[in-house]
């Protein structure tokens, strides 16, 4: 019997998100949420950030709204999400039902030296989502709701918020491509074709 | 007719046919999601924008969310424009690496502050500082100064960006859009 209070391994959490991910859509946050989704397999349908800390959940939005019909899961830090918390504000008010967005959150900046983030201080970010009007948003803290938010996520029944409290353990690096131009056009082919090669 | 025409158009300025030309300019180009924090100079634009069911009008809290919303646009495969004033180009500067090393079309269209005839000593630093700073990170600017040429320098900025997978700015100068009077407004 595992202990109830254990924080969660980030990569047992990630690797769960993308059990059978079929052709879900996956956008990873600079630093460590891009190596935990890269050590679950580099995917053609991945598009791990190297760098724009902040850009995730908006880049997830985007994308969720040229794509209605594929579900889009945005797999990210704690730190990086507080860099662009408004946009929280920004994708409540649009709702696409096919978004949901995992924050890996370790109360750390990992990259950096593992200093405390806000979170680590008591910042709510489930809350936070909520209260911009994302209904369902919630804290987790064990697998079976990592799994209940892994379908929830392959569901697209709504936009989705998630604060996974995880253990602030810095593990290997697994790197996908660091080129940009092969991240994206690899991920245009895969999305949309041969076609998206052509002008 | 005629002549009862004209003296109308005598009697109030005609109103600028700019925005309705960039509106089809931009239609034109395909753009089918618009991310903007909204600017005076932008706002018949956007009620165009608003108005027509073919396109995602977004609300940014920040300008840099649009930077990276637009690139999630491209990834889906639609094209889309930020609407921002040139004060926010400065809360996008380290947003824009992502379409710069992804090689991705962004067009951004930047109404100007600081720059002719302004009345706020506070707008002048990021006004003066727009150009400089994109092209810092490698944006291709295009300034427009004439009413008569913005719809021109908005299609070949478009052309730019989503042929030649750039980013691209057109900064529509205060010459364009007028410059208010602080005396006047504080009188009002």
């Amino acid at each position: 019997m595992s202990n109830p209070n254990a924080l969660l391994h980030r990569r047992d959490v990630v690797n769960e998100l993308l059990r059978d991910r079929a052709d879900l859509l996956v956008i990873a946050g600079l630093g460590a949420p891009n190596w935990d989704v890269s050590a679950a397999g580099d995917h053609r349908n991945n598009f791990p950030l190297w760098g724009a800390m902040g850009a995730a959940s908006m880049i997830g939005l985007g994308l969720a709204l040229a794509q209605p019909k594929r579900k889009v899961l945005v797999v990210t830090g704690d730190g990086e999400m507080l860099m662009n918390i408004g946009s929280l504000a920004t994708i409540a008010v649009e709702a696409p039902k096919n978004l949901t967005i995992a924050v890996l959150d370790n109360e750390r900046f990992g990259e950096t030296g593992m200093q405390k983030t806000p979170t680590a201080s008591g910042v709510d970010l489930a809350a936070i989502a909520t209260a911009c009007g994302i209904r369902t948003s919630r804290i987790v803290r064990t697998m079976a709701e990592v799994t209940e938010l892994r379908d929830l996520a392959h569901d697209g029944r709504g936009t989705v918020f998630a604060q996974i409290k995880i253990n602030p353990e810095a593990l290997v690096f697994v790197m996908p491509p660091a080129d940009g131009v092969i991240l994206t056009t690899r991920f245009r082919q895969s999305v949309l074709g041969d076609e998206a090669l052509y002008n | 007719m005629a002549e009862a025409a004209k003296s109308r158009a005598e009697a109030a300025p005609a109103l600028p046919t700019w925005p309705d030309e960039i509106y089809r300019v931009l239609k034109d180009a395909g753009i089918r999601q618009v991310a903007m924090v909204p600017d005076a100079g932008h706002s018949r634009l956007i009620r165009s924008f608003e108005a027509d069911p073919e396109t995602r009008v977004v609300t940014l809290t920040t300008e840099e969310e649009g930077v990276a919303m637009l690139a999630g646009a491209w990834l889906g495969g639609e094209r889309g424009v930020l609407l921002l004033q040139s004060s926010g180009v400065g809360n996008c500067i380290n947003m824009l690496s992502l379409p710069v090393i992804c090689h991705m079309p962004l067009l951004m269209i930047v109404t100007m502050r600081g720059d002719w005839g302004e009345f706020n000593p506070w707008q002048i630093p990021m006004g003066q500082g727009t150009r400089p700073s994109l092209e810092a990170m490698g944006v291709i600017v295009n300034k427009v100064d004439e009413p008569d040429l913005v719809a021109s320098t908005v299609q070949g900025a478009a052309n730019l960006a989503f042929n030649t997978w750039k980013p691209v700015a057109v900064l529509i100068g205060q010459r364009v859009l007028g410059a208010k009077n602080f005396k006047e407004l504080a009188r009002k």
